[in-house]
């Protein structure tokens, strides 16, 4: 069974702006699914429309097998989300809070005691959120949208701003919550992120799905998970080279290639036989980093 | 309050408004500081003594004479001056009237000075019947106030009117536009909370910091200026409840949509200044022209006001002012049911 099912999700704002143009999404139960691309790419919207808080302007939105026309209250208490930037009230304190939220839900729901402790803030629980730093803050969002007992969790750029610990301890969180038989969706900009929580990943760019699959498929398609980049002090001809070539910025050559221990000597060789010098070289494993430059272009970040 | 949403919103509205320092200062300082300074700027002294100067040489008996007789009136503080010094006196306002002692004498005075013209009526009196006329009767003298005629007793209904409209439409717009801008109502929204029990927590907690906000100027106008309440605390508690919902209702049409503090702030302001000028807060709206009457006998800040001042000072019976009634309930019920259709929660 899908925990979510998109087809042909379309919306446009009332300004004309086409945020979205046809998104198809299917995350089974159970897993863990990212959402990647660059700001404005439409990720957020998708959010918007999955929270039940804007209608797409065409499309099907099933969540849960249901859908927010037909059972908005059944969902309400079944989908847990945390926004981008929500500040919750700066004098209530982090059990306040939690109580707060957590009287919302029925039968549903944690303990507000056991949230706090999944995020591991118990020793903030009496502390006002105004005396939170960023990252608790942010693991505060993350336990309010755990106290229903969601059975599908919708994060929005969950470790955006955050310090490397906080977002590995988030990470931690998620995993624990997947493990237990739960469903996630999340956004985010950090392939390393998405690398390391995501069972399966739709790239968006444009408001269209531009790639979909596992993390190791998506890097496979680059053609090898390992890269090399390097420089070269004189024009080069692509075609005197062993390897596809692409350029990058500041005059850089990078390819992707699976049996590195051949096609290193080979490329250098080949340069050698050219009579151009190298003034750098690198390489590394592939990241989806490289993915989502080879699919548009862009860095993820550029926006 | 226990595990109900209900409960905890109410405890979240209550924890919201007693932990802002500020609030407490708004609510139960400010009007007494208020009711305070204008208590005493306005406090009913009675009129001043008029100084009034004889003048003339002090050998002459016609003077002496006139002046011992102005002196005996308590109303007036008598000098001698010079004759040459008529003009000096005036300008210094050592004298606001000069009387040059005469078989015909002369009230020299200055018609422009209220104080001025009608002490002449006073000082003449005085002479004539020195001069030997008698009165026909001497009428009795009652000038004990009327209660609830003093300023204070004006400025106190006026005060409470005003608390109601700040405290809707601050406590509940603010508070709603707040949450909206910190992305809290939308977060609230992606929760199975109850609207009813949202919109009902804000409802009861504006009754019970009404409450508290009006006890505390009704008890300090008690104690320091001796101001009753005439009427029937019932009737008193209507018109309380009903401006207090008129005010909410406008409140939540101001919040519905505005997702700047700064928007709702300026809207606020534009809505809730104009009524403290004209609807007879610090003074009466009657001093306005004829012409603009109608609209503002139509604002809801008039018509609690008026139904404040008959309950308070008068002891007047609410119904029997159907008009008023009728403009606070059209204005707790057309801007109410408009935020209920354009409330938006992101």
């Amino acid at each position: 069974m899908n925990a979510i099912r998109l087809r042909g999700l379309r919306h446009v704002y009332p300004g004309g702006v086409e945020a979205l143009r046809g998104i198809d999404i299917e995350i089974p139960v159970g897993s863990c699914f990212g959402l990647l691309g660059p700001n404005g790419a439409g990720k957020s919207t998708t959010f918007e429309i999955l929270n039940g808080l804007i209608q797409p302007t065409s499309g099907t939105v099933e969540l849960l097998g249901k859908t927010w026309r037909a059972d908005a209250p059944w969902l309400r208490e079944r989908v847990g989300v945390q926004f981008q930037e929500t500040q919750f009230y700066e004098k209530l304190s982090v059990a306040e809070t939690l109580t707060l939220f957590r009287s919302f839900y029925g039968a549903r729901g944690l303990d507000p005691a056991e949230a706090i402790r999944l995020v591991h803030l118990d020793e903030k629980a009496t502390a006002h959120v105004g005396q939170l730093s960023g990252g608790q803050r942010q693991r505060l969002a993350l336990a309010v949208a755990l106290v229903g007992d969601p059975e599908l969790l919708l994060l929005d750029e969950p470790t955006t701003g955050l310090d490397p610990q906080s977002r590995r301890a988030l990470w931690a969180i998620v995993t624990d919550w997947v493990g237990r038989g739960r469903t996630v969706l999340l956004s985010t900009h950090y392939m390393d992120e998405a690398e390391q929580l995501c069972d399966r990943l739709a790239v968006i760019d444009g408001g269209l799905v531009i790639a979909e699959g596992t993390p190791r498929e998506l890097i496979a398609r680059l053609g090898g998970d390992h890269v090399i980049e390097f420089a070269a002090d004189g024009p080069l001809d692509p075609a005197a080279l062993p390897v596809a070539v692409h350029s990058l910025p500041n005059g850089r050559m990078g390819a992707a290639v699976t049996d590195l221990h051949r096609t290193l000597p080979a490329l250098l060789s080949a340069l050698d036989r050219s009579g151009v010098g190298l003034t750098e070289l690198t390489t590394r494993s592939a990241t989806l980093e490289d993915v989502f430059v080879e699919l548009t272009g862009r860095s993820l970040r550029d926006g | 309050m226990g595990k109900s949403s209900f409960g905890q919103l109410v405890l979240f509205r209550w924890r919201e408004f007693s932990r802002e320092p500020e609030t407490l200062f708004w609510v139960f300082i400010f009007p007494i500081l208020l009711t305070v300074a204008l208590g005493l700027a306005f406090r009913n002294q009675g009129p001043q003594p008029v100084a009034v100067a004889v003048a003339g040489d002090t050998t002459d008996a016609a003077v002496r004479s006139t002046f011992q007789t102005l002196h005996a009136d308590s109303a007036l503080i008598v000098r001698l001056i010079p004759t040459e010094s008529v003009d000096a006196a005036f300008r210094s306002g050592q004298a606001t009237v000069v009387v040059v002692p005469g078989l015909r004498p002369t009230y020299r005075f200055d018609r422009r000075n209220p104080a001025s013209a009608s002490s002449i009526a006073l000082i003449d009196r005085d002479l004539q019947r020195a001069a030997g006329r008698q009165e026909s009767f001497v009428a009795q003298l009652d000038d004990r106030p009327a209660r609830g005629s003093r300023y204070v007793d004006f400025l106190i209904p006026g005060l409470i009117g005003l608390s109601i409209m700040n405290g809707s439409i601050w406590g509940v717009g603010w508070n709603l536009v707040q949450m909206r801008s910190k992305k809290l109502l939308r977060r609230l929204a992606a929760t199975p909370m109850s609207k009813a029990a949202f919109l009902g927590s804000f409802i009861l907690m504006r009754l019970v910091f009404l409450g508290l906000e009006l006890g505390v100027i009704l008890l300090f106008g008690r104690l320091a200026f001796d101001v009753r309440i005439a009427g029937s605390i019932l009737d008193l508690a209507l018109v309380v409840v009903l401006g207090a919902a008129s005010f909410s209702g406008i409140a939540g049409l101001i919040a519905s949509r505005a997702s700047k503090s700064e928007t709702a702030q300026g809207l606020m302001n534009l809505v809730t200044f104009p009524m403290l000028l004209v609807s007879g807060v610090f003074f009466a709206s009657t001093n306005f022209p004829d012409a603009m009457q109608p609209v503002i006998r139509a604002l809801p800040l008039t018509a609690l006001n008026t139904l404040l001042r008959a309950v308070v000072n008068s002891g007047t019976s609410p119904w029997t002012m159907p008009v008023e009634l009728l403009v606070l309930v059209v204005w707790g019920v057309v801007p109410f049911a408009l935020a209920l259709r354009w409330f938006r929660w992101t």
